[in-house]
């Protein structure tokens, strides 16, 4: 952890963090965290319910309201207007418009990014759905929907919460696929779960818990720290170290 | 195009996409204030001036309910199920978004305008000296109205149960005291004076100027240039209330 805090000084982050807290109400949703997220990588963010993932994405895209420290987004104070052409932002749950096919929902977000929208639906294998409407579909073509949403324009920096929970195995594989992809053109991603085995595909990983970051390492270093190959496991023993 | 151009363009034209897949909405829109029309006409068969005067304000009483409603609901739908966030994270400004609104609701009312203006001025025979395009435009004005106070409805509202709930509190008052029941100069002080201070007021006034006059007169601009202004106020505290950054 202290030499991965070190790093926060590396040049080529994407996102950084200094002493970043969120109150939501009474409570701290996050703590005062400290990390970088390095650009050009997958990084997982990981945690249990409820741990405070969907709260740092948000103050990432600069939705969230009552953040205090430093947060810092592609060079930038996190919620200025200019990082709104880079970001990619997929919700928690799958907002794209019901009563739109999902096609029309792919157009609209092309064209408020100014970019064309051709080709994100077959990324997705949702290209047999388009002429559907967005409320006919199941959970997890919703989901892809909302993925595509956030994918039209090849946005440098893509926070997804939760893009593969309740997908198939599969279509899961497929996507981590795409997400590698996205990265080897020169995307960030930061994507969260709460599926501790999705922590195999990152390149990195944040651990939260409680708000607070119990950890960044890779899932080698993870691994190799905890002594165990089962995420589970090794979360409850990183866990019970500290 | 601008990129805000292109914006609002696109918002509009999502909006009226959703308009597309919920035919039945519109028809409903279109229909019910004909409908409404014609049952006045039957209610006062032999009483054509009253027919006159109730059967105008109405015409400018539609676009409010009918706009109020769908932008209540639209916008409360935005914010609940998280597009409003979404949206707020990609360039689109909040002007844009509710330039787009405005295009695509104004289009609405200048149809049902349209629509409703010709069947009662028409075949149901209402007297209106003014032209039936300025109708229209007074019309679409209100629309605008009707939209700023669904939007400021949007805000305080957190479900559908309770957006509809502001119809009655913020309209119906409004109905009773704009003037379509008893003259505003009738009335008691004190409620004339709150009347004065409701946008609704102004809307049926400039039905009744182009109900007697002929020509547009400066009583009629002055009317329409009053519900313009509470529906800029409207809009732009509804704005305001579009917050980029939640809890």
């Amino acid at each position: 952890m202290e030499d991965r805090e070190a790093e926060g000084g590396a040049r080529d982050a994407a996102v950084r963090a200094r002493d970043l807290r969120v109150r939501r109400g009474r409570i701290d949703a996050l703590d005062g965290i400290s990390f970088a997220i390095d650009a050009g990588v997958i990084t997982g963010l990981l945690g249990p319910s409820g741990s405070g993932k969907s709260t740092l994405i948000r103050a990432i895209a600069g939705v969230q309201a009552g953040v205090a420290g430093r947060l810092e987004v592609l060079g930038r104070p996190a919620g200025v207007a200019s990082l709104r052409h880079e970001l990619g932002y997929m919700t928690q749950a799958p907002c794209v418009y019901e009563d739109l096919t999902v096609a029309e929902n792919l157009r609209y977000f092309a064209a408020l990014r100014g970019a064309p929208s051709a080709g994100v639906l077959e990324r997705v294998g949702l290209e047999g759905q388009a002429h559907q409407l967005v409320r006919n579909l199941s959970g997890g073509q919703r989901a892809r929907a909302s993925l595509a949403a956030a994918l039209v324009g090849a946005p440098r920096l893509l926070l997804l919460d939760e893009p593969t929970v309740g997908l198939d195995p599969l279509l899961r594989r497929d996507l981590w696929r795409l997400f590698r992809e996205l990265t080897g053109a020169g995307a960030t991603m930061l994507i969260s779960s709460h599926v501790l085995d999705e922590a195999s595909h990152c390149d990195d990983l944040l651990l939260l818990r409680d708000g607070s970051l119990i950890g960044q390492l890779t899932p080698a270093a993870l691994v190799a720290s905890t002594g165990t190959q089962d995420m589970d496991e090794a979360f409850v023993r990183l866990i019970e170290r500290r | 195009m601008s990129p805000p151009l292109v914006r609002t363009l696109a918002t509009a034209r999502r909006v009226l996409a959703q308009l597309r897949h919920d035919p039945r909405t519109v028809a409903l829109m279109l229909l019910v204030p004909c409908v409404l029309e014609t049952l006045l006409r039957l209610i006062y068969a032999h009483r054509r001036a009253a027919f006159d005067q109730a059967g105008a304000p109405l015409l400018a009483i539609f676009p409010l309910m009918t706009v109020f409603l769908v932008t209540s609901i639209a916008l409360l739908r935005e914010r609940v199920s998280g597009t409003l966030e979404r949206l707020l994270t990609t360039p689109l400004a909040r002007l844009e978004l509710l330039g787009g609104y405005a295009l695509a609701f104004g289009l609405l009312a200048t149809a049902q305008a349209a629509i409703v203006s010709a069947l009662t001025l028409g075949p149901l025979g209402l007297h209106v000296r003014g032209s039936s395009a300025l109708v229209v435009v007074l019309a679409v004005c209100v629309a605008l109205l009707g939209m700023g106070l669904g939007l400021l409805a949007s805000a305080f509202a957190r479900s559908e149960f309770q957006v509809v709930q502001f119809l009655p509190a913020t309209i119906l008052p409004q109905l009773l005291l704009c003037g379509l029941l008893v003259a505003r100069q009738r009335m008691p002080a004190a409620l004339h004076a709150l009347s004065d201070a409701l946008p609704m007021s102004y809307a049926v006034d400039g039905m009744h100027h182009l109900t007697l006059q002929s020509a547009a007169g400066g009583a009629l601009w002055g009317d329409i240039a009053i519900v313009l202004a509470f529906a800029a106020g409207a809009l732009v505290l509804g704005a305001a209330t579009l917050r980029r950054r939640t809890e």
